[in-house]
């Protein structure tokens, strides 16, 4: 039986896999890691707020020299989601060359599998793919 | 002549030339800048009431007292400081607070790095012994390094989206035009001996140089390298009492701010190297009653040729929106109208990480000492030193020639 993971716990897999923010229940601001307090605010509840998966690029880069490890090039983009909320992950389905990726260009959200373990669960990441 | 007695002031600054000492550590290079800048300042480390030194790479070190116990143990309180790129101009800042409490009247301000090759790009951390078995692990209940899979937090990456993001909200903002910043900080070094690069290339070499993070290519990125520099900080009062000589070459630090992020909301998935800068300035030229207008020379943290181009705006330099045109105008050249970054800048004359923000220090109380040779801004007066460190941490510096 195969079992999945998603890369991180804000990514939240399914039938409609879908980006889950930690919303700070006072002032609303979106944080995708644990946090202690409100960084705008200072509030300590939080509540889950799912996000949309469609976005347009806000800012991206091509990266064509990285670690050891890591596959060049890719498209890393920071992605503004439409009703609120930011995210950063690769842009996929797109050639990574300055002209096939424009500022403001739409996208959606998509996952895809980044490899099994030794126990055969396999982990899933998400992208942006051209809308 | 006149000076209110609660200023700053820089008695003695050194650096030394930014490169590779290979067989060369940080209390080498460190004593060296120290000793430098204690002569410069016709003074003795017996008369420093207070030192600290900015490392990051032996940050757990205590560099510091090793430091001190090559020049002089006199038992005064060393402050071993670490803020990423923000490192050496915590370090100057320090001692500026501590002359300004009043408990010190003379102090010592030392940054020094050695990087070797080590580049700056991280490791993806992906490899490791043993079975493999994905565990949800830190805050973001990872199950394996995201670097290359959500997006890059890596250095090049970074300023190259906080570059296109600029470009996304200024239209017209191009891909040459960041490159022109690359080739105004090579052409600069060439007149600069300390840099670790005195090398000019053409817009073209520099456009067709390696990619390494779309719009930045090798020549728009800086080197690693080793340095250091430190600078003897004065209280007003106390140089009231030296000599004519050192009254004369003394230069008055109008502002030092040091910033950190306010809660942004695209902050949280991606630096703002923004805000904080902008903070950082404006709060800078208030408190010195200075206007970028008055500047003779500013420099700024060109760790990328993209971030030079944002901080055209952030330090008010140009119109809002306009870093394009002000790159375009030649306005930031040696010879235009805000000479930035005329000792080739991170890019050219190199960015031993600690080193870094003491070493604009000494670069611009060179030019207001008219000390600066070859590279000279004739008549400086008044001029601006920026850094900036991811995570983040920002250091805004003002200083003046003193009126004779
Ligand atoms: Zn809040």
């Amino acid at each position: 039986m195969s079992t999945t993971v998603p890369i991180v716990d804000y990514l939240e897999l399914g039938d409609e896999p879908r980006l889950v923010a930690k919303s700070c229940s006072s002032c609303g601001a979106l944080y995708f890691d644990r946090r202690n307090a409100c960084a705008r605010c200072g509030g300590t509840d939080f509540d889950r707020r799912p996000l949309a998966g469609q976005g347009k690029v806000r800012t991206f880069t091509i990266v064509q020299r990285a670690a050891p490890g890591v596959k060049v090039p890719y498209v890393s983009a920071v992605v503004d989601l439409d009703g609120g909320g930011s995210v950063k992950s690769n842009l996929v389905d797109v050639e990574p060359a300055p002209e096939q990726v424009t500022l403001g260009m739409p996208v959606r959200l998509v996952t895809y599998s980044v490899g099994t373990d030794d126990q055969g669960t396999e982990a899933v990441a998400f992208g942006f793919a051209p809308a | 002549m006149a000076k209110s007695s609660d200023d700053v002031w820089i008695l003695g600054a050194s650096m030394t030339k930014f490169g590779r000492y290979p067989g060369r550590d940080v209390v080498d290079l460190g004593s060296e800048a120290a000793l430098a800048a204690l002569s410069d300042g016709d003074v003795k480390i017996h008369d420093m009431q207070v030192m600290a030194v900015g490392n990051l790479a032996e940050a757990g070190g205590m560099v510091g007292q090793r430091i001190q116990k090559q020049i002089g143990q006199t038992g005064i309180p060393v402050y071993n400081v670490a803020n990423a790129c923000a490192t050496g101009a915590t370090a100057v800042r320090t001692v500026y607070m501590a002359i300004k409490s009043g408990e010190a009247d003379m102090g010592l301000a030392v940054g020094v790095e050695v990087m070797g090759k080590a580049g700056l790009l991280g490791s993806a951390g992906r490899s490791k012994e043993g079975p493999n078995v994905y565990e949800p692990s830190g805050r973001y209940g990872a199950v394996m390094s995201p670097e290359g899979i959500l997006g890059t937090g890596v250095m090049p990456g970074v300023f190259a989206q906080a570059g296109m993001e600029y470009a996304y909200e200024n239209d017209g903002v191009t891909f040459e035009q960041f490159a022109k910043v690359a080739e105004k900080n090579h052409a600069h070094s060439v007149l600069n001996p300390l840099a670790q690069y005195q090398k000019a290339f053409s817009l073209e070499e520099i456009k067709a140089a390696e990619m390494v993070a779309y719009p930045n290519t090798l020549l728009m990125c800086c080197p690693t390298g080793d340095g250091a520099a430190a600078v003897v900080l004065v209280s007003g009062e106390k140089l009231a009492s030296l000599s004519d000589e050192q009254r004369k070459r003394a230069v008055k630090i109008s502002a030092s701010v040091l910033t950190s992020d306010p809660w942004t909301e695209r902050g949280q998935v991606q630096p703002d190297v923004n805000t904080l800068t902008r903070n950082a300035a404006d709060a800078a030229y208030e408190k010195a009653g200075v206007s970028p207008q008055d500047l003779d020379l500013v420099e700024l943290h060109d760790c990328f040729a993209t971030a030079e181009l944002l901080h055209y705006d952030n330090l008010r330099l140009c119109e809002p929106g306009g870093a394009g045109d002000f790159i375009d105008s030649g306005a930031p050249r040696r010879d235009g109208r805000t000479p930035v970054n005329v000792s080739g800048g991170l890019i050219s004359k190199g960015h031993p990480l600690g080193a870094t923000g003491v070493a604009n220090l000494y670069e611009v109380a060179t030019h207001l000492r008219g000390e600066a040779g070859d590279r000279q801004v004739p008549e400086a007066k008044v001029g601006l030193t920026h850094v900036i460190g991811l995570g983040s941490a920002c250091a805004v510096h003002i200083l003046e020639k003193a009126a004779s």
